[in-house]
């Protein structure tokens, strides 16, 4: 089974790499760009015996630090 | 007194805690590698050291603090083992829960490199015993995400309880409310970004890291 973990910092932190992505699309010369904010996408290749619960218990444990940031988790449909 | 200093896959200050332990406790620590999963008994203090734990990968700390060892450390502290962790081990300790908050980038993005001035913030601490509160002394700081975050209830809650250790006395990365140095609620564990183990003799420009050292050996004796 294919798992995408999607990490993003929470609303509220602040995200001095993102302002810095910001800054440089700025001085290439897109206008507009109001904010940006950095995150990690995880591609997990898990057993698919592996259980909701134990999905959430890697994002909490280890992949997120829920502290500063949230996670999602999206499930890659298997092929027909 | 009988130290012990963890060592990670890219650690890179331990053999520096380890010449000032030697220098102020006049006994060499017991190098502990990531791997074990037991610690040696009798100690009177566990230093995790600064430096890029396994190339900072994650997050900084993040897979330090899942190694076996860091699992017997964390049931240390629980005990009451003084723990003392400095910059990546700061970072460690707060990826291990033993401490609450983050360390993020630096707000200005560059790594920060150079002597500091900290307000030592109480002196009611083994780890501060050594030094005046209100006091001024000058460590140095060699950091890229040394930017410490907690959310505001969690911040009035460590400044309520009196465990800001240390605070900078200008801004240096960014961190909330300018903090440099933090302690747990039981007071036996200090994680800080600045490097005291690097301000032990007079040919480091000072001695003010060596009196944490020193205040912590008479305050344990």
């Amino acid at each position: 089974m294919k798992l995408r973990i999607i990490v993003t910092l929470k609303n509220g932190v602040l995200d001095p790499q993102g302002k810095a992505i910001q800054h440089a699309l700025g001085g290439l010369g897109f206008e507009g760009v109001d904010d940006v904010r950095a995150g990690k996408i995880f591609e997990l290749d898990v057993a698919d015996s592996t259980s909701d619960a134990a999905i959430d218990e890697m994002c909490r444990k280890l992949l997120a630090n829920t502290v500063i940031e949230n996670y999602r988790i999206e499930r890659q449909s298997p092929p027909a | 007194m009988k130290t012990a200093v963890i060592v990670f896959p890219g650690s890179n200050c331990d053999r520096d805690i380890a010449v000032a332990l030697e220098s102020v406790t006049g006994r060499k620590p017991e190098m502990v590698w990531h791997g074990e999963s037991e610690l040696p008994s009798g100690l009177g203090l566990i230093a995790l050291p600064g430096g890029f734990s396994y190339g900072d990968y994650l997050r900084c700390g993040a897979i330090a603090a899942r190694s076996p060892v860091v699992k017997a450390v964390v049931e240390a502290a629980g005990r009451g083992v003084p723990v003392l962790g400095i910059c990546n081990g700061f970072q460690i300790l707060t990826e291990t829960g033993l401490l609450p908050g983050a360390l993020m980038r630096n707000a200005g993005l560059n790594f920060v490199c150079r002597d500091v001035p900290l307000t030592v913030e109480t002196s009611q601490s083994i780890f501060t015993a050594g030094y005046d509160a209100g006091e001024s002394i000058v460590i140095p700081v060699a950091h890229h995400d040394g930017n410490y975050f907690a959310d505001a209830a969690t911040l009035d809650e460590i400044e309520g309880e009196g465990r800001v250790a240390f605070r900078y006395a200008a801004e240096v990365n960014g961190s909330s409310r300018r903090i440099a140095g933090l302690l747990n609620k039981a007071g036996n564990v200090l994680g800080m970004m600045p490097h005291p183990e690097r301000r032990i003799e007079a040919a480091h420009g000072g001695t003010d890291g060596r009196r944490l050292f020193e205040g912590l050996l008479e305050a344990v004796a």
